[in-house]
């Protein structure tokens, strides 16, 4: 019953949101509003209606009905609860429809504001949101269907939604249950924050091909949509850094990012969703270069979409990658007539949007984000380049041709060095014109200051020179904001005789958006200080110990103490070894690798033991042991220095996006009006 | 410059010299292509199948380069020692083609097909360091590394796939 209900509710939001974009469509050229306000409650009513589905799907899967295929492949009945509710996203059918359900909730959300002031956004805005979920929904009812279920026939065992001729429902005892790689709380949350990130961006992108179809060349479409952006962007960063946090802890290679296909495809999104954040600043502040957002946002939104058809396709090889599956052609119509609307609306509109200005300075601060949005684009163009390669080669020559990690390491590090040099000026720099004495006095102390980035690392034995210049640069980038916030606190102490702390939030709260953005720059050069600790610095090393040998690596000694294998309570085998560690001789504590192997599946999964400081990690990775002695045990142990300064910088980064995107206090003084509205 | 010479954003179109940044413009984006294109030049490998590996062998296409080769694992052929991490094992020949893929029921059924045909060319390969957890029997293995002299596939790099864990086929237990 449970499956009809659901499936039905999914068809009727199918219907739901065809006829809202008609309705809306048609009640914007009729000029007749009441049409436009029905194809509102429409696409208000998208979001309960495919959460009857969700709630079908979730309560087949808690109560064990494996007739339903996709039950069947995600759960099984070892699992606990919920896991069996995480198991919605944890397979193909029905990660769409977590996906479309998610999509629905940001398209409702986004008519429950007051549309007063943008009567002319609110028909587009429908238009772009409900057909962008008709299509989901589409796959979802038709290629896709996650509440299709088994049935016995003449011919054997069809899987469809409805009773084929003759044919009897067939009830499997038990699933065979989520793959044991999903079961780890970083991969539960993972997938939910990658979606949100991905389908938040529907919203600036709705009101961009809103504001080209209004013909409304000003910014409201950005400062109605900033709020979305950022929640996207704070969506998508945080599923990034959880996969890449995951992939460390859980994937045991010693490392948290393999420049895999799937990897990139969600990478390119935030790259352009980022490169956005930065053109929309530009437009905000001097109203130049008023295509740039537009081309920005219709990629990522663009890319978003490419990403889901990466990922869903079987058009790569990559361990992301769900089952193939006919659904890829489809995707690819979609994005190509996505991008042939949005770019010849922009077209026909380019004039409007032509800004009168000019760039007068490379140090003005314009420019300089401008640079930096084409670094953005070199990154996303670098990583869209070794993703297609393999297939164009293919198409072009016959042969297949990849490019692995070396070539987007060696493109991207100079292109992240170049962004570093314009962290440095930029937050000195001003709008519109370039003062080299203004910059030249802000710049020598934390200049003098970053000096310490070079002497130190080279006093550590550094040799490596683009190590070495790379340090200064975040050393550099460093000073720059931490100088920045002191002589702007000091100001306003010395104006308003505050004390540090107050005056410290006072000026934070005035200018709340461009110390954010030094907030979350800190956050970039720290992880950035990691990511060189870890790809230039890290040292390996394997042994095989009997119980009470040592191994070393750096300045690490580790003991190989016993090894335990039980079975745990979920159908589940772990072996896990005890290790103590000294560090320069004394004791530091005791690490855990272990391995866990899943009955029901097969499969094993290793999982390191790491001591983690600020100035190093010791990762160790528990390889294969004598079964019955437990005697001797092979491990594969790395020394990743500075690493940890990765997870920090993410936290600053985060935190950063979060104040960003909490709503500002509205003020009434200077008559600026509230910027915000949902 | 002081402050006054700042100007409010809509006013009269200040004059620029265009020609500057455009050609600052080209040269970032140049910049940029000419990392790309030699960065690509320096770093593509082949992505073979086994038959190809076998057919470029004879003529002496791939000598000293890194290239990718895909394949099936067969089971039987692991072998691994702990102590050393040296690991071994042989994969056979599965069509890259797509459609030629799908004819065989999907990735999984190609790999058991593949596994299951004596006649398939195989490629016997070499790899030190810990086994990884998906190698097992109708694995699709994707391997990076070089050819040597004496046909051996000595990896550097092994990626593994078992598509029957990500979407199961027919349950096994059923009650009608």
């Amino acid at each position: 019953m449970a499956a009809e209900i659901g499936f039905g509710s999914l068809f009727v939001t199918l219907i739901v949101s065809i006829y809202g974009f008609v309705a809306a469509i048609y009640g914007e050229r009729s000029r007749q509003k009441a049409w436009v306000l029905s194809a509102q409650q429409a696409m208000r009513l998208v979001f309960p209606l495919l959460t009857i589905s969700i709630l079908c799907l979730v309560y087949l899967l808690i109560t064990n009905h494996f007739e339903v295929v996709y039950v069947s492949e995600v759960s099984s009945t070892t699992m606990p609860t919920y896991l069996k509710i995480t198991a919605l996203w944890g397979g193909q059918a029905g990660s769409l429809l977590f996906w479309s359900w998610l999509l629905a909730g940001f398209t409702s959300a986004v008519t429950l504001r007051k549309w007063d002031r943008d009567q002319e956004f609110l028909p587009w805005v429908i238009v772009v949101s409900l057909i962008t979920l008709a299509f989901f929904l589409l796959l979802n009812t038709f290629f896709e269907n996650p509440f299709i279920r088994y049935w016995q026939t003449n011919q054997g065992i069809v899987t469809a939604f409805s009773q084929p001729p003759g044919g009897m429902m067939i009830f499997p005892r038990d699933g065979s249950g989520l793959n044991p790689l999903l079961r780890h709380p970083g991969m539960i949350i993972h997938p939910p924050m990658q979606y949100l990130g991905f389908v938040a961006f529907i919203v600036p992108y709705a009101y961009a091909m809103a504001s080209l179809i209004s013909g409304r060349s000003d910014d409201r479409w950005i400062k109605l949509s900033r709020p979305w952006t950022l929640w996207a962007w704070l969506f998508l960063s945080l599923g990034l850094v959880l996969g890449a946090r995951w992939a460390y802890d859980v994937l045991g290679w010693g490392g948290y990012w393999a420049w895999d296909p799937v990897e990139i495809s969600a990478l390119m999104p935030w790259l352009s969703g980022t490169a956005f954040l930065h053109a929309v600043l530009i437009q905000e502040k001097r109203g130049m270069f008023k295509q740039w957002p537009i081309v920005l946002i219709i990629l990522t939104y663009n890319l978003m979409i490419f990403g889901t058809f990466l990922t869903r396709s079987g058009l790569l090889s990559s361990v992301h990658s769900f089952a193939q599956s006919t659904i890829g052609p489809i995707f690819l119509a979609f994005i190509a007539l996505t991008i042939i609307v949005s770019f010849w609306l922009l077209s026909s509109r380019w004039e409007n949007f032509k800004s009168r200005q000019e760039l007068t300075s490379f140090f003005s601060k314009e420019a300089l984000i401008l640079i930096s949005v084409v670094l953005f684009m070199g990154l996303l163009l670098t990583s869209f380049w070794g993703v297609l390669f393999p297939k164009i080669s293919e198409l072009v020559t016959g042969q297949t041709v990849t490019v692995g990690p070396p070539f987007y390491e060696r493109v991207a590090a100079p292109i992240l060095g170049g962004m570093l040099i314009i962290m440095v000026i930029c937050p000195l720099a001003v709008w519109s014109y370039a003062s080299f004495k203004h910059l030249g006095k802000l710049l020598w102390k934390p200049g003098l200051f970053s000096i310490l980035g070079i002497i130190l690392p080279i006093l550590g034995g550094l040799t490596n020179w683009a190590a070495v210049i790379a340090f200064w640069l975040v050393a550099f980038v460093l000073a720059v904001n931490i100088f920045e916030f002191g002589r702007r606190t000091k100001l306003r102490r010395k104006s308003e005789g505050e004390s540090w702390l107050q005056a410290f939030g006072k000026v934070f709260d005035r200018n709340r958006r461009a110390y954010t953005a030094m907030l979350i720059h800190i956050g970039v050069v720290l992880m950035a200080m990691g990511i060189i600790g870890i790809e230039v610095f890290q040292t390996e090393t394997q042994g095989t110990l009997s119980v009470g040998e040592e191994i070393s690596l750096a300045p690490y000694t580790m003991t190989f103490e016993r090894l335990d294998v039980f079975d745990a309570a979920d159908a589940r085998n772990v072996a896990r070894a005890v290790i103590s560690v000294k560090k320069d001789g004394q004791l530091v504590g005791e690490i855990y690798p272990r391995r866990d192997f899943f009955y029901d599946s097969g499969q094993p999964m290793t999982i390191p033991g790491v001591r983690s400081t600020l100035v190093d990690d010791f990762y160790v990775i528990l390889v294969d042991w004598k079964a019955i002695t437990s005697q001797s045990a092979t491990f594969k142990v790395y020394h990743n220095p500075l690493v940890k300064w990765l997870w920090i910088g993410t936290y600053v980064f985060i935190a950063g996006v979060v104040v960003a995107t909490w709503p500002e206090k509205k003020t009434k003084s200077a008559g600026t009006k509230p910027g915000r509205s949902i | 410059m002081v402050m006054e010479e700042l100007q409010p954003i809509e006013a009269e179109p200040r004059k620029g010299n265009s020609l500057k940044f455009i050609i600052g413009g080209v040269v970032i984006v140049a910049a940029i292509i000419f990392l790309m294109v030699s960065s690509l030049q320096a770093n593509v490998q082949y992505f073979l199948t086994v038959d190809e590996v076998i057919e470029k062998e004879q003529t002496g296409d791939l000598a000293g380069r890194n290239i990718r080769v895909s394949g099936a694992v067969l089971g039987d052929s692991i072998e691994y020692d702990g102590e050393t991490l040296n690991l071994s094992f042989t994969i056979v020949h599965v069509p890259a083609d797509n459609q030629l893929v799908e004819e065989e029921g999907g990735l999984a059924g190609a790999l058991h097909n593949a596994v299951m045909d004596p006649n398939r060319t195989q490629l016997r390969v070499v790899y030190n360091g810990p086994m990884p957890d998906l190698l097992q029997n109708e694995a699709q293995a994707i391997l990076t590394g070089e050819l040597l002299a004496n046909g051996v596939f000595e990896a550097d790099e092994l990626l593994l796939k078992c598509p029957t864990k990500y979407e199961g086929a027919v349950p096994e237990q059923i009650d009608s």
